[in-house]
């Protein structure tokens, strides 16, 4: 059990600058987020994208805009606890308890949810009876390729996952790669070498076919796959990958009791809390009347939550506001300031 | 201004005008037409604004470039006449344009 003032969920760059914040007002916080690195949609969509409107940043990209960030919030040493999604949030006296998918409790007075549009998840197969044969025969990630030695092997997707996992694949199990056009967006090199080793007879590419059908009881059997022009072909497999990137979904965020306005959690303007006490939302999750979901947006909003947080984490002490430039002891919390 | 029809996947339809110069992702998303979530806000970064161009209308369209192409294998089942809404800037001659909504986004 971790015991912290906020929670904070979303290491996106909202996520990030509310934990400096945080720190200036001498308030500990740790970061959960689904994604296995920081930085959010910045770094998962659009890393090398330029992004022009950060105050006193010409041009930055995501990737350079969380790496300034992390730099920004290095004195107050964050904790980040990546691969885990925030799971189930329930009031334990004065605090929340919050247990993530990973079974981590964090026991903490303030929860500040810069969740973006959700957690990133992968894309499914749209076959109704997919979910069925989900982590039994259908995977959309590898844990363990020792799994799927010598055995019949359908990778869906035209990315780099799809051809890097049936290129490794294909030197122990019978692989058949199928996607929906015959270009592949993965990099040029790793679809050279899936096409020779189609070449060399160790690994079957189809295009551009996509799932038609799927046959099983428990276990799959076979599918089918179909053409544009409705051709179909029926393969023989045991198990099925897909590789279709990744989609936000809102998740758990919906059964935490709070109230909701099609994807986002109304809030305040004052301090950005939402209707549950000690519950703040910021960035692109929090709705407000004049919301504007830009990540300056978020910077502000995450400055007036922490000030919110600290009233509800320090009952008995008054909120002083202080300037980084003059004060001392923000200062030493910056770890700027020798102290005395 | 253009008129744009928009089709649920349950069949019920919405034309509205869209001003010349926004994308047809913008049209759905300011006139709270349900069926195109645009999470990544149109930076052809998330696919989860797809639809299904009407036949007649799907040639007429400026062509795809790659960024969308690509996107749109991680798309919710696509087909030939996919296009993602947020790389289709309104003009006159869209005027009319008809697109479906897949049965969901994601």
């Amino acid at each position: 059990m971790i015991k912290t003032d906020v929670l904070v969920v979303g290491a996106g760059p909202v996520g990030l600058f509310v934990v400096h914040q945080l720190g200036i007002i001498g308030l500990k916080a740790e970061v959960v987020d689904n994604l296995d690195k920081i930085g959010g949609q910045c770094i998962e969509l659009y890393p090398d994208k330029p992004i022009y409107d950060i105050p006193a940043l010409p041009v930055c990209t995501g990737e350079s805009l969380t790496n300034s960030l992390l730099e920004q919030i290095k004195p107050f040493k964050p904790n980040f606890h990546l691969n885990e999604r925030v799971q189930e949030v329930t009031q334990d006296n004065n605090d929340w308890k919050i247990v993530t998918s990973k079974n981590k409790v964090f026991i903490a007075p303030n929860i500040i949810i810069a969740g973006g549009v959700g957690s990133f998840e992968p894309r499914k197969f749209g076959i109704e009876n997919a979910e069925k044969f989900e982590n039994e025969s259908i995977f959309y990630s590898v844990k363990n390729k020792n799994d799927f030695k010598n055995k019949k092997v359908c990778i869906f997707g035209g990315g780099d996952s799809a051809l890097d996992w049936a290129i490794e694949l294909s030197k122990f199990s019978k692989v058949v790669l199928v996607h929906r056009r015959n270009e592949f967006r993965g990099a040029e090199h790793s679809a050279e070498i899936a096409k020779k080793l189609e070449k060399e007879g160790k690994l079957k590419i189809k295009t551009p076919y996509q799932l038609n059908s799927i046959e099983g009881e428990k276990k799959i059997n076979a599918i089918t796959i179909k053409n544009e022009i409705g051709e179909i072909e029926k393969i023989e497999t045991d198990y099925v990958l897909g590789f279709f990137g990744l989609i936000m979904k809102l998740g758990p965020i919906a059964e935490w009791g709070l109230n909701l306005e099609k994807k986002t959690i109304p809030v305040n303007t004052k301090d950005f809390q939402t209707n549950k006490k000690g519950i703040f939302a910021i960035g692109d999750i929090c709705t407000y009347p004049g919301k504007l979901k830009l990540i300056l947006s978020g910077f502000h909003e995450g400055a007036l939550a922490a000030r919110g947080c600290f009233k509800i984490a320090r009952p008995n002490e008054t909120y002083r506001f202080e300037y980084t430039t003059t004060s001392k002891t923000v200062q030493e919390r910056l770890g700027v300031k020798e102290s005395d | 201004m253009p008129k744009i029809t928009y089709i649920e996947h349950n069949g019920k339809e919405h034309q509205v005008e869209v001003p010349n110069g926004f994308s047809v992702m913008e049209g759905a998303v300011q006139n709270n037409i349900p069926g195109i979530d645009a999470d990544c806000g149109g930076a052809c970064a998330c696919a989860t604004c797809h639809v299904y161009v009407d036949e007649k209308w799907f040639d007429k369209l400026p062509k795809k470039d790659i960024s969308e192409e690509d996107m749109l294998d991680t798309a919710f089942e696509p087909n030939k006449s996919s296009r993602l809404t947020c790389q289709i800037t309104v003009t006159d001659e869209l005027n009319g344009l008809v697109v479906k909504m897949p049965s969901k986004q994601g």
